[in-house]
């Protein structure tokens, strides 16, 4: 029986299910609800000013790809699963799009959080 | 005598016909949400590159009704990927021992669902702190 | 005198010389409430249709055999009672996902065969004579396999794992329960001749967790943990696999 290559993928996903387990609903309740409608928190919660000093510093770069890249693993992961779940035939190719998918949009956000620079 | 003709029934709506497999179906699907999520960062972070204009567009999107009630949506999503994660959690691990005896997994269920509580409160605190 | 009532049980009947697809035959079978699922099935093959086909043997929970899904729910007739069903109709049907060979008797050889291909047998640590006595073993060595060497092989889980019906090559919860029950075994070096099944694509791969086995498993061996801890096994022996020499536990 040929070895499978899950252990990647699923470390990957184990990531960011966890991270999204323990965090992931705060932070969705902070920027997606708190800080737009002003609630619980300052509306100007994240200025522009704000993000931009946070995406400057390494730690908040560190923080924002783990998140974005994390999360993406996790999503595509799954959805695939659930893809095979509902009927549908992956194959290889279907395999390499989830997962190309979120590989792209870690590379996009590693390219956009570099070019943004470290201020100064 | 030839083997007897067996018959095997399909699968078509097999998550249809059982509470515990619609569970599941959600459980998985909310991994959607999870998605759509990471990619409204990805696209705020474009946003912030573009410049001041762009992303404070970005920002009154956002605040729109609209965007408030879908990541409504969007929390409860999490929330239940959360609370799915941390009850399948024990099964993912090896037995563990304290004092000789088995620790329950209802505790490591606790342990996990706690560490979530304490690092949301403690990011929310860092926010409110850096924000006041 | 025990009261007697009346349920409707509703059997699926399939005969591979003469039906192209399953049937429904419905029986009114009088029962008290101390009957089990398996004795009204027995009410019905001897009193009214000696041709209802159905497997069982020890009638206590422990051989096996009488496994069907009930409503819906994979159980084992003997373990489910009628009382629980009455008023309403009870719906016997063969186990989920395999082959019917007849009536609610399914083809278990696919289970068998992949039985097999786990080396469900202890591969000695250490060479040992009669003479120089037993594998010793405390308590708490034989807590880290005891309950998943508590499967009766009745198919529930394969029956509850959509995985499984959705993909036939998977190993399935059983057998790798199994697998799991020799590798944890303190007397057992045999783990690398196990690796394989692990690391397949239908070995641990194959489980997204919905964890329905370890739901319906009469016996409580859980086999949705012993799966899933071997994910954590396989993915050491991936990224390790360069760094340890084989052989090795």
């Amino acid at each position: 029986m040929k070895r499978s290559n899950k252990p990647v993928f699923w470390s990957l996903f184990g990531a960011g299910g966890m991270l999204a387990a323990l965090i992931g609903t705060m932070l969705v309740f902070v920027t997606g609800i708190a800080a737009p409608a002003g609630f619980l928190l300052p509306g100007d919660t994240m200025s522009y000013a704000r993000m931009m000093a946070l995406a400057q510093h390494w730690l908040g770069k560190l923080g924002i790809l783990a998140v974005i890249s994390l999360f993406l693993f996790h999503g595509c992961h799954r959805m695939y699963h659930c893809l095979h779940d509902v009927g549908v035939h992956v194959g290889a190719g279907i395999k390499a799009l989830f997962h190309g998918f979120a590989a792209a949009g870690t590379l996009v956000a590693a390219y956009l959080l570099l070019s943004i620079g470290f201020g100064g | 005598m030839g083997k007897p003709k067996t018959y095997l029934r399909p699968m078509t709506g097999w998550w249809r016909r059982n509470p515990f497999y619609r569970s599941y179906m959600i459980r998985e699907f909310s991994s959607v949400l999870v998605t759509v999520y990471a990619l409204i960062l990805l696209f705020g972070l474009y946003r912030l590159f573009q410049g001041q204009a762009a992303f404070d567009a970005w920002r009154a999107a956002l605040a729109t009704p609209g965007s408030i009630l879908f990541h409504l949506l969007v929390l409860a999503a999490f929330f239940y990927h959360a609370w799915t994660w941390f009850e399948i959690m024990p099964k993912t691990m090896p037995f563990i021992r304290l004092g000789g005896r088995r620790v329950p997994d209802n505790a490591i269920v606790a342990s996990g669902a706690a560490a979530a509580v304490a690092l949301s409160i403690l990011l929310f605190g860092l926010v409110w702190w850096v924000t006041r | 005198m025990a009261e007697t009532k009346t349920i409707e049980i509703e059997c699926l009947r399939y005969h591979p010389g003469t039906d192209s697809e399953p049937r429904y035959q419905a029986y009114q079978v009088p029962f008290t409430e101390d009957m089990s699922v398996l004795q009204g099935l027995q009410y019905i093959k001897d009193h009214l249709d000696g041709s209802l086909t159905f497997r069982w043997s020890c009638r206590m929970a422990v051989c096996g055999s009488c496994g069907m899904m009930l409503n819906g729910i994979p159980q084992l007739s003997c373990h489910a009672f009628l009382r629980d069903y009455h008023p309403g109709r009870l719906r016997v049907d063969p186990l989920n996902h395999f082959p019917i060979m007849r009536d609610l008797a399914i083809d278990q050889t696919d289970f068998l065969r992949k039985l097999a291909t786990v080396k469900p047998y202890i591969f000695p640590g250490e060479q040992k004579t009669p003479a120089q006595g037993e594998f010793l073993q405390t308590p708490g060595q034989m807590d880290d396999y005891y309950q998943y060497s508590q499967c009766i092989n009745c198919l529930l889980c394969y029956a509850a794992c959509p995985q499984y019906g959705l993909n036939p090559e998977f190993t399935g919860p059983a057998a790798l329960a199994l697998l799991h029950r020799y590798n944890a075994d303190s007397r057992d070096a045999g783990t690398p001749e196990r690796m394989e099944v692990v690391n397949a694509e239908d070995g641990v791969w194959g489980c997204t967790l919905v964890s329905y086995c370890s739901e319906v498993c009469p016996k409580g061996v859980d086999p949705a943990r012993a799966i899933n801890q071997n994910k954590i096994n396989s993915t050491k022996d991936y990224f390790f696999r360069f760094l340890t020499p084989r052989g090795g536990k």
